[in-house]
């Protein structure tokens, strides 16, 4: 099998696999742990088959293109170290998926539970396969996300909500810091690949950000493996499902995080900076949760904080400066894995059977489940360390080093064989009540189920790891010896060291040690036995709680927090909001200019022309006239805007812009017409001379807002004349125009550039004009006008002396009615000459200025003026015009050209011209960018039209209904956006 | 030349700011349209100001920014022009719908307590 689809594979399936399980009908339990625990063993099949190459010291390897311009690849690679992990996912995934299968009620949604387990699975190979930082990151953070899904499984307790929350929080955080720390890694390295990483340790270790990296990494890790101080986590984690807990929370979630240590351990580790803070938050994770462990009373509870402590151990044992260190911390990795994910297993049998887990109320167990106890009894009699067993092994490794490690100062080296043998005394102690507690000692009373033996099939997964721990216990180099030796070593290279495994090395000062920790623990478990029933929490450090601390932090962030941003600075008005951005604009702008200061650029400017001179003093005038006006007279400043915008159009003719000023010309009527259609819904407001308003409270106001105003307007003018007298960056505007013509096929590169080379956005854009073409429609339907605007205005009423009400508008104008009768004449010999102006303008758009805007926009105005002069009835009379048609015609013939292209197998938008011969007309360029423009015009018909009419026919409407309105009381609250209606 | 334009930017974002700041829906659509001219302005402006440019190419030419305008920010404008005729006409219609329901043409939909 190749290795590229091996590691696909195993990648994949999971993730397939979750899927699957995902759509299963609720109660297909039977379907959903067979499906999981396949998908499990071919997983682990696989894992198998990659055996021969790793053990040759061999690395698997596929690489697969991500984003080769940024030069990264997806990797996967599996060299003895990812493929110990990777076993030990699948292996033990696999027991858990049989475990499950039992352990979980019939009434649960069990499907669900294996989906996310697979998920899960799938998270975590892909998490050691990673061959890249950031991929590694992703699937770190998928791993989170994973569990935080499990740990969430029965979401109607609170104790399962709030739990997830918290480790999905420091988790996730702490990934994000992780994520942070890969970038700063790649950045330090120059490659995000992990053999790069690993090959430039001196490199990594040298540099200046050296600290910053390892600092984000370690608070990945240590989230990631709840070291002290973000330890609490895990505890609160026990909420999950047994089965969960038993995969997540003692094999793999939590190792991820001495798994990432490990791995980086070879370029990381050496410095005093990780001795301390590594070693230092091992030292103190696995005395605090040692400690604290012996003072649970749930069962759980007690395993979560010794799987705490052994974290710890290993995290410590990363932390030494010594490479034998390192293969002990490997080495217990997967001790830890078989005695703990079995010593949760038994927990959950021991729930499952009498309906509690609190050591308090069980006892005698050992009657009533013999085979479990005796199971239980061996896992946790390799928990604390005891001979012959594996954990016994990995200690007696660990007091070695712990003893000869080379530490920071002189009295810390003195510390840690007390600190070693203390938390190894803590833990048989712990280990003896868990066992003692629950299976020896009186019959057991008020038990909410009476005890017995599980079924057999949810012994089984205990069973098969209780004989891992004796295999190893008793024979370790032959059995995990071979494994534990390629995994070190694709971690250490060359450096490994030489050490020996085996269960007798001889008297010597180690085992001394194991002898009096394992009589300590007996001691302190016999002191302590009676009065641990009646106490509350562990003494000493009770108030230590990580918990609270974290609440706080939550309550702070989330609440407070925002309640004082939302009371500083939000705000339910408009205008303090505008006040706070135009604010922080000019700020911004002030801010730049004080820091790299403001010159003058390198051009000459142009000698002035006293016509743009006189045109800019009518624009200006303009302006502000509109300024001033428009409260009161509002008529009057829309005529100045549109004074305003003519000055615009002619400074774009004056400055070689053709296209913008037919745009800016046309565009600039059809604004001015849909705002005097508005004019007639806005209320009256008359400027009553002598009456100056709340003067006295809008005065600083208003003196606020005229400097906020000018700063901005001499920042605009300032930021303007400084940017014009530089040379213009000339380097993209080169490219289009040299392949306006030669790649484009016409000459009018503006209009090329939008239906050619950025047609993209060009058709973005044109979907947005539908859009609000559309919303304005749709707000139009359910239009409602205010009371006092229901009226005809009065002017109209003047106009038509003997019409009852607004009758005006109707079947009275057109031809014969003496209203407008010229303009009307002339009007109707002027329409057939625009619309062919504007088939002109679209036709030579793309060689001469014009384009599908502005013919649009042109056929747009011709209408406009029918209905203006015509009136409505007579226009629609005459006119079928159906602009949402023109918008759906207009939309599929862009897209659609867009589409075409992908027929000629050419990316989307791919435009293609040449030039036809035709009778008559002579040479055209035929494009399809024209087919394109042709669409965009459509729309521009469409949509203009669309608005404009809908807007106009509000005033029929209401004049319609005046006569029989009588003045509601209150109107109804339209239903804005529902059809129908109107 | 520069000098004119920039000051008639500079008058256009004022006057257009002003009327942001002000209370009555009217006012915000007129300074909006006045903001949106001094911006075009200034995005044109910046490629530079030529009079006399060719704006059509030569056929069969490659241009040069010796002969003709640059035609990106015009590009640029076009669209900003056609967008922003579309986003005045949405306000104005949703303004006008906020008008008829909340009985006001204040910006905040109510009147500015006393």
């Amino acid at each position: 099998m190749p290795d590229a689809l091996l590691l696909l594979t195993l990648l994949v399936l999971p993730f397939l696999g979750s899927f699957a399980a995902g759509v299963l009908p609720r109660r297909a339990r039977n379907t959903a742990a067979g499906l999981a625990g396949a998908i499990a063993l071919v997983n682990l099949a696989l894992v198998w088959a990659a055996y021969p190459t790793v053990a040759a010291g061999g690395v698997l390897r596929a690489e697969f293109e991500w984003m080769p311009s940024l030069g990264l690849n997806l990797v996967l690679r599996m060299d003895g170290f990812a493929w110990l992990f990777a076993g030990m996912v699948t292996g033990i995934g696999a027991l858990v998926v049989l475990y499950a299968r039992y352990y979980m009620s019939a009434e649960d949604p069990v499907p669900r539970i294996f989906a996310f387990l697979l998920a899960f699975m799938g998270a975590m190979t892909g998490l050691v396969m990673a061959g890249n930082l950031i991929q590694l990151a992703f699937f770190w953070e998928l791993t989170s996300l994973f569990s935080f899904l499990l740990i969430g499984y029965w979401h109607h307790t609170a104790a399962a909500r709030d739990g997830a929350r918290m480790a999905m929080t420091i988790t996730g955080a702490g990934g994000l810091a992780l994520f942070a720390g890969m970038l700063v890694l790649g950045h330090i390295v120059g490659s995000y690949d992990l053999e790069v990483v690993l090959a430039s340790g001196d490199v990594i270790r040298d540099h200046p950000l050296y600290l910053l990296a390892l600092l984000l990494i370690l608070l990945g890790a240590l989230t990631k493996s709840a070291q002290f101080p973000f330890h609490f986590w895990l505890p609160h984690a026990m909420a999950a499902p047994t089965p969960v807990s038993a995969y997540l929370h003692s094999a793999t979630l939590v190792k991820a995080g001495v798994f990432l240590l490990a791995r980086l351990w070879p370029v990381m580790a050496g410095t005093e900076e990780w001795t301390w803070l590594v070693g230092g938050a091992g030292l103190i994770t696995m005395l605090i949760g040692a400690y604290i462990a012996i003072f649970q009373n749930d069962l759980k509870g007690l395993l979560a904080y010794s799987t705490i402590s052994h974290l710890g151990l290993i995290t410590l044992l990363l932390g030494l400066k010594s490479e034998l260190a390192l293969v002990a911390a490997i080495f217990h990795i997967l001790n830890h894995a078989a005695f703990k994910c079995s010593l949760f297993m038994a927990a959950g049998i021991i729930d499952h059977e009498t309906g509690t887990r609190d050591i308090r109320r069980l006892s005698g167990l050992n009657r009533s489940m013999p085979f479990t106890a005796r199971l239980a009894l061996v896992a946790a009699a390799a928990m604390a360390g005891v001979p012959l067993l594996n954990g016994f092994i990995s200690k007696e490794m660990f007091f070695a080093e712990a003893l000869s490690a080379e530490a920071p100062v002189f009295t810390l080296l003195n510390i840690l064989p007390f600190a070693a043998m203390l938390a190894s005394a803590f833990s048989v102690t712990y280990s003896l009540r868990f066992i003692h507690g629950a299976f020896f000692g009186p019959e057991p009373t008020d038990l909410p189920k009476t005890p017995h033996e599980p079924a057999s099939w949810m012994r089984f997964p205990v069973e098969i790891l209780v004989l891992v721990c004796i295999m190893v216990g008793v024979l370790p180099a032959a059995t995990v010896g071979p494994f534990l030796h390629f995994a070190a070593q694709s971690v250490l290279g060359d450096a490994m060291p030489a050490y020996s495994l085996s269960v007798w090395h001889g008297f010597n000062l180690p085992l001394l040690m194991s002898v009096l920790a394992l009589a300590g623990g007996v001691v302190l478990y016999l002191l302590l036995q009676d009065r641990l029933r009646v106490m509350d929490g562990p003494p000493l450090i009770r108030r230590l709680e990580g918990r609270r601390i974290f609440e706080r932090s939550m309550v702070f962030l989330s609440w407070r927090l925002a309640r004082l941003l939302e009371r500083r600075a939000g705000t339910q008005r408009l205008q303090p909001q505008l006040r706070l951005i135009l604010g922080a604009a000019i700020v911004a702008g002030g801010a730049a200019v004080w820091l790299r200061g403001l010159g003058p650029g390198n051009l000459v400017p142009a000698p002035i022309d006293p016509v743009l001179v006189l045109i800019w003093a009518v624009g200006a005038a303009c302006a502000l006239g509109a300024a001033w006006q428009a409260k009161y007279h509002r008529l009057a400043a829309l005529i100045l805007v549109g004074g305003a915008g003519l000055m615009v159009c002619i400074t774009f003719v004056w400055f070689s812009a053709p296209d913008l000023a037919l745009t800016q010309l046309t565009v600039e009527i059809v604004t001015t017409v849909l705002l005097l259609l508005g004019l007639r819904w806005l209320p009256k407001r008359r400027q009553v001379p002598g009456d100056r308003g709340p003067e006295v409270l809008t005065r600083g106001r208003r003196a606020r807002d005229l400097a906020i105003a000018l700063g901005a307007g001499l920042g605009m003018a300032a930021l303007s004349y400084v940017v014009m007298t530089r040379t213009p960056a000339d380097l993209l505007a080169q490219h289009f125009l040299e392949r306006g013509y030669t790649e484009g096929g016409g000459t009018n590169v503006v209009n090329v550039i939008l239906v050619d080379f950025r047609g993209f956005d060009t058709l973005g854009e044109i979907f947005v004009v539908a859009a609000v073409a559309l919303a304005t429609f749709a707000l139009l339907r359910r239009f409602r006008p205010a009371a006092d605007s229901r009226q005809v205005p009065e002017q109209q009423r003047d106009q038509a002396p003997g019409a009852e009400g607004g009758s005006r508008h109707g079947a009275a104008s057109g031809p014969g009615s003496d209203w407008l009768l010229v303009p009307f004449m002339l009007t109707r010999l002027v329409f057939p000459i625009m619309i062919v102006t504007a088939f002109f303008l679209l036709l030579r758009g793309h060689d001469l200025p014009g384009g599908g805007f502005s013919a649009g926009m042109v056929v747009a105005i011709a209408i406009i003026l029918l209905y203006m002069v015509g009136g409505t009835d007579w226009t629609e009379d005459r006119l079928r015009l159906r602009p949402q048609l023109w918008i759906g015609t207009g939309l599929l013939l862009s897209t659609g050209t867009g589409l075409a292209a992908w027929a000629f197998s050419k990316p989307f938008l791919t435009s293609y011209f040449d030039y036809a011969d035709l009778p008559v007309i002579g040479r055209i360029p035929v494009a399809s960018a024209l087919v394109f423009d042709i669409g965009v015009f459509a729309l521009v018909v469409g949509a203009t039209l669309l608005m404009l009419i809908a807007l106009a026919h509000q005033s029929v409407r209401a004049h319609r209904s005046v006569p029989k309105a009588v003045p509601e009381p209150a109107p109804e609250r339209p239903k804005l956006g529902v059809a129908g209606g109107g | 030349m520069e000098l004119v334009l920039s000051l008639a930017i500079g008058v256009l974002a004022g006057s257009g700011i002003w009327l942001l700041l002000r209370p009555r829906t009217f006012q915000v659509i007129i300074g909006l349209s006045l903001l949106s001219y001094a911006v075009n302005l200034f995005i044109f402006s910046t490629g530079g100001l030529r009079t006399g440019a060719a704006a059509i190419l030569e056929k069969g030419e490659m241009g040069t920014l010796a002969r003709y305008a640059d035609p990106l920010p015009q590009a640029l404008v076009l669209t900003a022009i056609v967008i922003g005729f579309a986003t005045t006409a949405l306000l104005l219609v949703v303004l006008l719908a906020a008008r008829g329901l909340t009985g006001t043409d204040h910006v905040d939909g109510r009147e500015r307590d006393r």
